[in-house]
């Protein structure tokens, strides 16, 4: 059984439909990465499943009792507002020391608890946001562009992290990615979404998708495909009308494996 | 001891700035000035409405308040132009709450008590109802805090670890209520804004955590509020604008140590 899945799951943000009938499943354990062009509904599938969403049709399901550790796409602490790293973590709930000591450790960085959290650098930044999603030992941790803002090596250094985590912690990683070279080295499973779920599969399968080379181009490897991704926009329309052959294709093959 | 009129009002003050200083931290840290604003605006609304009905003043207060606190809840996010919609909304029931004032029938209603506030005149119920307002809305805060700041550094965030950030929304909504309905009488409609802000934003420099901010935040206050009795008492200078100037004071002297504290 899966630790969390949607049903027809179907969104909207201020009348507009960002997301329709997307079904999709993370089971524990896995990594499933979901990429697709801005303004996909990317992250507002990550809001929907945390509970800030309301659905506007379909349902989202949760294992019982699931606890899920959640890392936002920017978290913007405003000047005005003075707080340690430890305070941070202490939110909403207090830890013990040396459960939050324990925890920085777990993602990555040591001896920072007293610094101001306006003070880290964007890597620090994010291990402490990291660090935050798995105080309560999540099920699934859920992550929208973690590493944006991040140089490339420092982004590699965190999916490593990411990977280390999962291995430590056997909990299953959901997130929303741009970096697509690293999505197809370490994920298991690839979402393609834009607007409803193009094609997905193991990388390979989504990597030669006809849907996904209409969004990503031929190359799966880095810059070609971020490159490619910027100039797919203006295709979409033409490339929802043939989506279907390809969609089912995709599924196809996920059944089989 | 309560019968001396100076004491009264330093408790009055005191009490006030308890109310305004940590709940003011929020405001800040939200960026909520405007509705700081709007709402202890529209409490002058709320004068007019207490005495044409013949209810107590706080009452009337408390209960404009809270409605203009819950309408700009409401339509918080909603549009775009918040900004404008909250200035419109805090000029508008000022001008109202003016207009409501005077046309009350028979009553000679000293309009400046309610716009500047009237510390000096503070009774023994009167403080009452200020120390009792005070507790309340810091009960409120205590029992909110960590949710409370939670909501107010990310919404999502606070969602995800099972907080409501719409609940917590509206505990600071009546929170502001209360203490805009309790600090009418000593710093009047037009500066309780002030002693939202002022306090919040002297303290800043000072601190490192969210608590020590706000406990350094009430300290200013209670120094602003006995400061400005004192030299409203010594320069025969009108008290609630008295306290405010302190305050600023204490702001200016803040934000000039601020430099020296960096490492």
């Amino acid at each position: 059984m899966s630790l969390i899945a949607t049903h027809n799951l179907t969104l909207r943000i201020g009348g507009q439909t960002v997301l329709r009938d997307v079904d999709i499943a993370v089971n524990a354990g896995e990594i499933v990465t979901i990429v697709g062009p801005n303004g996909s509904g990317k992250s507002s599938l990550l809001r929907a499943l945390i509970g800030a969403l309301k659905p506007a049709a379909g349902t989202i399901t949760r294992a019982p009792d699931l606890r899920i550790g959640y890392v936002p796409q920017k978290l913007q602490i405003d000047a005005t507002l003075p707080l340690t790293v430890r305070g941070f973590l202490n939110l909403p709930r207090r830890q013990p020391r040396d459960t939050v000591a324990q925890t920085l450790l777990q993602a990555g960085v040591t001896d920072l608890a007293k610094k101001q959290m306006t003070d880290l650098s964007g890597g620090q930044f994010q291990r402490v946001l990291l660090a935050r999603a798995l105080l309560n030992k999540p099920h699934i941790l859920i992550l929208d562009e973690a590493t944006q803002g991040l140089d490339q090596p420092g982004s590699a250094a965190f999916y490593r992290q990411i990977e280390e985590v999962r291995r430590d912690m056997g909990c299953a990683v959901l997130m929303v990615s741009h970096d697509l070279h690293v999505v197809m080295a370490a994920s298991d499973r690839v979402l393609c979404l834009n607007g409803h779920v193009c094609c997905e599969g193991t990388p390979e399968i989504v990597a030669d998708a006809p849907e996904y080379r209409a969004l990503f181009g031929t190359g799966t490897q880095g810059a070609l495909a971020l490159y490619r991704h910027e100039h797919s926009h203006s295709h979409d329309h033409t490339h929802d009308h043939t989506h279907d052959a390809g969609c089912n294709h995709a599924h196809g093959d996920q059944d089989v494996r | 001891m309560l019968d001396d009129f100076l004491i009264r009002a330093g408790l009055a003050g005191i009490g006030v700035a308890f109310a305004a200083a940590p709940l003011g931290c929020f405001v800040v840290w939200r960026r909520m000035a405007y509705f700081g604003d709007a709402t202890s605006h529209a409490a002058l609304l709320g004068v007019a409405l207490a005495l044409a009905f013949e209810l107590p003043v706080f009452a009337g207060v408390l209960l404009v308040a809270l409605s203009m606190a819950l309408i700009v809840t409401a339509l918080n996010g909603r549009s775009l132009g918040t900004d404008t919609l909250l200035g419109v909304l805090a000029h508008g029931a000022l001008a109202i709450g003016l207009v409501a004032v005077s046309l009350l029938p028979n009553q000679r209603v000293d309009l400046s008590a309610y716009l500047f506030g009237e510390i000096l005149a503070v009774t023994k119920s009167d403080l009452a109802i200020i120390w009792s307002g005070a507790l309340l809305s810091i009960a409120l805060l205590v029992w909110r805090w960590q949710a409370l700041l939670s909501a107010t550094l990310n919404p999502d965030l606070a969602t995800a670890s099972g907080v409501n950030p719409r609940r917590e929304q509206l505990i600071l909504t009546l929170a502001l209520a209360v203490t805009v309905a309790v600090a009418i009488k000593v710093v009047g409609a037009l500066l309780i804004a002030a002693m939202l802000i002022i306090p919040a934003a002297a303290a800043r420099p000072f601190a490192r955590t969210p608590e020590v901010m706000a406990a350094t935040a009430c300290v200013i206050g209670v120094i602003a509020a006995l400061g400005g009795l004192a030299a409203s008492f010594a320069f025969d200078t009108p008290t609630g604008p008295s306290i405010v100037s302190v305050a600023a004071l204490l702001f200016v002297v803040s934000s000039g140590v601020a430099p020296l504290l960096k490492r």
